[in-house]
């Protein structure tokens, strides 16, 4: 765990604290729950969105693909009365080609990312109000599905099964990201995408892998975010959603030049995220204050650790000085 | 005697500018220590020295970026216990840098007089562009340019951009001008017309401290050499004493010996590695390239900034595709469809911009050295630290890179450190053809020699070596052949002995050698 990472997770510690000394339901086995499978919704949803952000890209339209999925795995499974497992794997399927055909444009057409995926935002958020015809995509009275809620709204022993899933992604994407020869390319594109080619790498299919990664993680949290709202409308769902994931990264130590961040990072920034919507619940802050509250965190998270840098650096020169002057006087 | 005469006889005895016992330190390190040195008008300095031995702090202080620690530096008869940026300018200073710092999106006009336009009255300040103009065609005229006022910047090649940087510094009313490097991108007849430019400024009267690596160069225009060593006065040459060797001993304290040993007889040739067939790159779509590069060799490739090398490079590297022609590798038919494709069949490239393309700065040497191998440093696609620091502990001994370990970032490194971790990371695979890009500019002298050295054992060794070098000394003394490059075609390949600096310059130009 980087220093960086440490000073997150203490503040979350204080800021937890903090709430529980002012609210002790905080601390409730029920609101615990509840926050933690939050978490595990949006870190699923974070955990991608760090995958296209290592690269130097960004992926705005996740909000709108948890809604187009989401609509679509509820159709499959309650309307047209496909097995779910059947519907899972078809969801995760559309997720990849998303990313894929994002990546595509990106590397192969030489598109922005930032405009490839806000078109992205803008269509699938359209489709998927056509597909339902602006109506709610629901299950019928009754209907039910033991296993695939056990699984996704579930718990096990008090924990929150999305949680556990997140928790197991995140170990599998940590040993990706900071282990493998795969996330080292991520971070070798993010850093100097030209120096990479020019160093052998097959950039483009590198890049395209983490947009894909990217669809695939959404259209999981997509199927899990359906789980839990039961009933989707299109219009609203998942909404400002791709913002939630960006902020977790950039509070999480991302920039969003590429290159830099850590698994760890973006998990305490979603942490910190959810934690600060349930502190505004708890505290009884107007909820209509909620955004600004999350912004206003961020922004000086930012700013504090922008310059924490600038302040080490300085100290190191100190420091280098005093070491220097202790060599001259020791010659 | 009259009148005008004295003053002219005056000005040239009394010193523009005056250093005397300049002193700055950084921490742990003495980067000019008692430094002293004067500038009369009209005089041409040239000041060299190895990288690190105290240019840049130096200039840095006359630009005013810097405080010494102690010392007087005397502009125009006022002494200063420091300068600061506005009296730097104020006082008639200027300077020319390696980098550019020019918009390349706007026009020639617009960069001249960038934050000073001629505005035109009213509410909206609008700028006066006719003025504008007349303003700065006569500084175009003065430095000899061939493009007009309202060229795109972009559009110019590195030389006619240095030509718009010293028009900038004309249009202060420079007293003194600094130019930093300005001829390591250029080559040769390029490089003719600055020195050119240099020569009308000194003719008006105007100071100039030419700082170069290329020695032959500083002989040519200067009056003086300043001769920096270890942030010290290692010596001043008058005009009569400026030599290359003089040059070089007062550099690094004793002569070298590397550029001899690499020019011996000419070898037996080797059979053809790399070999372009009618080959055409974006750049010169209508010119159809055919060239071979023999084992063993190390075959030079010059011309003129903008003949098409770097873009014959980048073919050979798989980062652009051939439009038309073949390539064949060995004698085997040769597809690139990436720089990926061309590292699996061992053809390497040490680029021309080392910091953007050659390494990655925030990476350590032992991530830079694998990352081209990585798979190989990988158990079940886990990278091995341990594999990566073992092949990259064995490139800092083999090519004697100067880091405290292998963990060190890159962008820590001198410009020399950094190219041999270039290297490094080819020479940790198996090189069939390497090409390298300027390998040696802006690495100090002492670098470049260890460079010249190892291009040579890899053609020992049986590698096809091409170097894409702009240094005429260079050329000539490292290649066993040189292929000449104009506009986009090979004019020429003068074997060992037809070399020489005036048949590759008539070759550049596109005329028949002698």
């Amino acid at each position: 765990m980087s220093k960086k990472d440490l000073g997150l997770l203490i503040l979350i510690l204080v800021v937890g604290a903090i709430v529980a000394i002012i609210n002790p339901r905080f601390l409730l086995p029920i609101n615990l729950a509840n926050t933690s499978n939050l978490i595990g919704l949006f870190g699923i949803l974070s955990i991608g969105q760090a995958f296209v952000i290592i690269t130097g890209g960004i992926e705005l339209s996740v909000g709108s693909v948890v809604a187009l999925l989401g609509t679509l795995f509820i159709d499959f499974i309650a309307v047209r009365e496909v097995g779910w497992p059947l519907a899972f794997v078809l969801i995760l399927f559309l997720g990849a080609i998303i990313g894929l055909v994002h990546g595509w444009l990106i590397t192969r057409l030489k598109l922005q990312p930032f405009v490839v995926t806000l078109c992205g935002l803008l269509i699938y958020r359209g489709v998927a109000r056509f597909y339902t015809a602006d109506g709610t995509a629901g299950f019928a009275f009754g209907q039910n599905f033991p296993e695939l809620e056990f699984l996704t709204a579930g718990r096990s022993y008090g924990v929150p099964n999305s949680f556990i899933a997140l928790i197991v992604i995140a170990i599998v994407m940590w040993v990706v990201l900071h282990r493998s020869v795969f996330g080292r390319y991520l971070y070798a594109i993010g850093k100097n995408e030209e120096a990479a080619k020019y160093s052998g790498i097959r950039t483009g299919r590198v890049v395209m892998a983490a947009y894909v990664i990217c669809g695939v993680l959404t259209a999981l949290s997509a199927i899990y975010f359906a789980m839990y709202t039961r009933s989707i409308s299109p219009a609203s769902h998942g909404q400002f959603y791709e913002l939630y994931a960006i902020a977790a990264a950039v509070l999480g130590g991302f920039s969003l030049r590429g290159g830099e961040g850590s698994l760890i990072g973006v998990l305490l920034g979603t942490v910190l995220l959810q934690e600060l919507q349930n502190l505004v619940n708890l505290l009884g802050i107007p909820s209509s204050l909620n955004f600004a509250v999350m912004g206003g965190v961020i922004l000086i998270g930012v700013l504090v650790d922008q310059q924490w840098g600038v302040f080490r650096a300085r100290r190191l020169m100190v420091d280098a000085t005093r070491k220097g002057v202790a060599g001259q006087a020791a010659e | 005697m009259n009148y005008s005469d004295t003053s002219i006889v005056a000005s040239t005895s009394a010193p523009f500018l005056s250093l005397e016992n300049v002193r700055k330190t950084y921490p742990g390190v003495v980067a000019l220590d008692g430094f002293s040195m004067e500038v009369r008008p009209g005089e041409v300095i040239g000041l060299v020295g190895e990288n690190g031995a105290g240019k840049s702090t130096l200039m840095k202080i006359l630009g005013g970026v810097t405080t010494p620690d102690s010392g007087t530096i005397t502009v125009d008869g006022t002494a200063h216990d420091r300068l600061s940026v506005e009296a730097s300018i104020g006082s008639g200073i200027a300077f020319v840098h390696q980098e550019l710092n020019l918009f390349d999106n706007l026009d020639v006009a617009a960069n001249i007089f960038f934050g000073r336009e001629p505005l035109r009255g009213g509410p909206l300040k609008l700028v006066d562009r006719a003025k504008l103009r007349t303003m700065v065609a006569p500084l175009l005229k003065r430095v000899g340019a061939n493009f007009s006022a309202d060229t795109q910047v972009a559009t110019l090649s590195l030389a006619q951009q240095q030509m718009v940087e010293i028009a900038k510094a004309l249009s202060i009313e420079a007293r003194l001008v600094i130019l930093d490097e300005p001829t390591s991108s250029l080559p040769l007849a390029e490089t003719d017309k600055l020195l050119d430019v240099i020569k009308a400024l000194k003719a008006d009267g105007i100071s100039v401290i030419f700082i170069s690596h290329r020695l032959h160069e500083v002989e040519r225009v200067a009056d003086r050499v300043v001769v920096l060593r270890d942030g010290m006065l290692a010596g001043t040459l008058p005009k009569s004493d400026i030599g290359h060797d003089q040059m070089v001993k007062l550099m690094i304290g004793r002569m070298l010996k590397e550029r001899e040993k690499a020019s011996e007889a000419a070898r037996a040739p080797g059979a053809t590695a790399l070999s372009a067939k009618a080959v055409r790159t974006p750049a010169y779509p209508g010119r159809p390239v055919d060239l071979d590069v023999r084992r063993g060799e190390i075959l030079g490739l010059a011309g003129l900034v903008g003949s098409g090398r770097t873009e014959l490079a980048r073919v050979f590297f798989g980062i652009d595709s051939s439009l038309g022609g073949t390539l064949e590798l060995g004698g085997k038919p040769l597809a690139l469809a990436s720089a990926a494709d061309a590292v699996a069949h061992g053809i390497f490239l040490v680029p021309e911009d080392r910091k953007l393309t050659g390494i990655l700065l925030d990476l350590s040497i032992a991530q830079n050295i694998s990352l081209p191998n990585l798979p190989a440093h990988a158990r079940r696609s886990l990278v091995s630290a341990g594999a990566e620091t073992a092949t990259a502990e064995k490139q800092k001994k083999n090519l004697g890179i100067k880091a405290p370990s292998v963990q060190t970032r890159t962008g820590t490194l001198s410009g020399g450190n950094q190219q041999k971790v270039v290297l490094g990371k080819w020479l940790a695979m198996n090189p069939k053809v390497m090409i390298l890009d300027e390998p040696t500019r802006g690495i100090d002298i002492g670098a470049k020699a260890e460079i010249y050295g190892l291009m040579r054992a890899l053609a020992d060794a049986g590698v096809a070596v091409l170097m894409i070098s702009s240094d005429m000394e260079e050329v000539i003394g490292v290649s066993d052949r040189i292929a000449v490059m104009h506009e986009g075609q090979i004019s020429g390949i003068l074997d060992k002995d037809r070399f020489s600096q005036e048949n590759v310059l008539l070759l550049a130009v596109g005329k028949q050698p002698r």
